[in-house]
């Protein structure tokens, strides 16, 4: 793959607009997170019931390929239980988008979002689940998405 | 003696990683300047010389290698000295580059003489290294870090530093002679006046200044000047810290260890003289070689000769990039008061796309903050993409970078 062919028709629509932009006022969870190196900066807001996420929205600023990869993102998780968005791979994700050889100076742009949503799930299952072994891996796991 | 013309048509067959190509056989557009430049041959090759035939450790052995490797040591202090018009070369210190040198005046300055309340003045246009270490030691002194602000021009609003000057409280204002993001080139002379005026300090980041024109530090009469090496032609890991012997003379170590000593007992050490005080364990000795090779490079061409090519490239590129629909460049588009340092933004487009797109064609640009995001906030934008140019640089590049952002327009449907 060449690294222009990135720029396909889908990164671009998404980019443009993305979906599930936005703020959850009434957001059940939220966490930020930024890239040190380039700048892109991503919120998610999460409305979770009975460990279901009911809503999701991200919003903040970035590259064609950060947004592309926030908005597949957060419509993979939607509507889906917690246990199955804790599975979500970087795979899912680059997959979608035909990433899967994306260059490595590239990649914390497109996993940036799931990396968000990895901590904003510890930091939800972190208040209500008692199996603290459990959550921590979550962090690991997190921690260590690039 | 050769024209200025000539000269800078044969300056390209100096610069070995020129004729290489890059991704699909393209041809190297390296307009990453402002963040390091490319080596000519007689700097790797002084670099080599040295390996391979002068290596020994400096200052105390007797042998013929160690006075061999000490001699050309030292004549780079004196190349630096002649290089910025300084007639002491005790003021001259060897650190590994600007971050390092501006550390070194917050740790070893800033903790003798900065107290509770005083307060530090640095400006929204600084890189992060002008900005980080001044927040440490305000933090640890319960001291304040107050800020010049920048006008839509990108340029200093004085008035903020008449206003601070004012308080009476502070200590240093430290500024970048040019800066790293816009190109705009401080009014140094009129900063530098104001603060001698109320008896405060001044540190110059020369880091963007000292490659692309004349600076001539006797007369711009600041107290600190700080620069790097592979800015202008050198290699990595080797910086300048200058500062003005009688402030020298009140501060303490930086790093403790070999060379920077005169005796060691149990509990009590006595200081070497300047500036070796100042340069502790084995120095990066084949680097400042290297570095003396690029003052002679850019002292043949001569600085007012780059700053003139440079003016020429700029001002090209202003032009051409401002017709370019959907383009805003950010600073003045006074030539004279900007350096060849271009930030823009395209259309709705990222940096980082904007970057990676053209990358394709070979044209080497940045993308990002770059490490000035206070900046960056006081612009409203999380990142820039910035061409700057240099002595290799030609008309052509620029045209080739006009070009590819046609591509980026196709590829955005802008």
């Amino acid at each position: 793959m060449s690294n222009a062919d990135i720029y396909h028709e889908m990164i671009i629509d998404y980019s443009r607009n993305p979906i599930n932009y936005g703020k959850i006022e009434d957001h059940d969870v939220t966490f930020h997170d930024s890239n040190p190196l380039c700048g892109d900066s991503i919120d998610i807001d999460m409305k979770i019931d009975n460990d279901k996420i009911t809503d999701i929205k991200f919003h903040g600023k970035g590259c064609a390929i950060c947004m592309a990869c926030s908005s597949v993102l957060t419509e993979i998780a939607k509507g889906k239980n917690i246990d199955d968005v804790r599975n979500i791979s970087k795979n899912d994700v680059l997959g979608e988008l035909g990433l899967e050889n994306l260059q490595a100076v590239r990649i914390k742009c497109a996993l940036l979002s799931l990396k968000v949503l990895k901590f904003a799930l510890y930091s939800y299952l972190g208040k209500h689940l008692k199996n603290s072994q459990d959550v921590d891996k979550l962090k690991e796991e997190a921690t260590s998405l690039y | 003696m050769q024209s200025a013309q000539t000269t800078f048509e044969n300056i390209r067959k100096d610069f070995p990683i020129l004729k290489r190509t890059v991704r699909d056989n393209k041809p190297l557009v390296y307009l990453d300047n402002a963040s390091t430049t490319q080596k000519p041959t007689q700097v790797i090759e002084a670099i080599t010389d040295y390996y391979k035939n002068h290596n020994a450790n400096i200052h105390r052995a007797v042998y013929a290698l160690a006075e061999e490797a000490t001699e050309l040591y030292e004549k780079t202090r004196d190349k630096v000295a002649d290089f910025i018009n300084i007639s002491n070369r005790e003021e001259i210190i060897f650190v590994r580059g600007t971050t390092e040198a501006i550390n070194l005046v917050a740790y070893a300055w800033g903790r003798t003489h900065v107290k509770e309340g005083d307060i530090i003045v640095t400006t929204e246009y600084e890189h992060h290294s002008n900005i980080v270490p001044w927040q440490l030691l305000t933090q640890e002194k319960g001291a304040k870090l107050e800020y010049i602000g920048m006008d839509d021009n990108g340029e200093l609003i004085l008035e903020d530093l008449d206003k601070l000057l004012g308080t009476g409280k502070v200590k240093l204002v430290t500024f970048s002679l040019m800066s790293n993001v816009l190109g705009t080139i401080s009014d140094a002379d009129k900063i530098i006046a104001k603060c001698k005026a109320a008896g405060v300090f001044t540190l110059i980041d020369g880091a963007q200044a000292i490659p692309h024109m004349k600076v001539d530090i006797e007369k711009l009469d600041c107290d600190f000047f700080a620069f790097s090496g592979h800015k202008m032609l050198g290699p990595t890991g080797i910086g300048i810290l200058w500062v003005r012997k009688s402030i020298l003379e009140t501060m303490k170590p930086f790093h403790g260890g070999g060379d920077m000593i005169r005796e060691v007992h149990k509990y009590e050490t006595t200081w070497n003289d300047l500036p070796y005080k100042f340069e502790a364990g084995t120095p990066n000795i084949a680097d400042v070689v290297g570095l003396g090779a690029a003052i002679d490079y850019l002292s043949k061409i001569g600085m007012d000769n780059i700053r003139q090519h440079e003016i020429e490239l700029t001002s090209y590129a202003i032009d051409k990039l401002s017709d370019v629909k959907g383009l805003h460049i950010y600073g003045t588009k006074d030539i004279s008061k900007r350096g060849g340092v271009i930030s823009f933004n395209f259309a709705d487009v990222h940096p980082h796309d904007v970057a990676q797109i053209i990358d394709e064609e070979g044209i080497a640009i940045r993308s990002g903050h770059h490490c000035a995001q206070v900046l960056m906030e006081r612009l409203d934008v999380s990142a820039t993409s910035r061409a700057s140019f240099y002595i290799y640089n030609t008309k052509e590049e620029i045209d080739k970078l006009i070009n590819s952002l046609n591509k980026v327009a196709k590829v955005f449907k802008l």
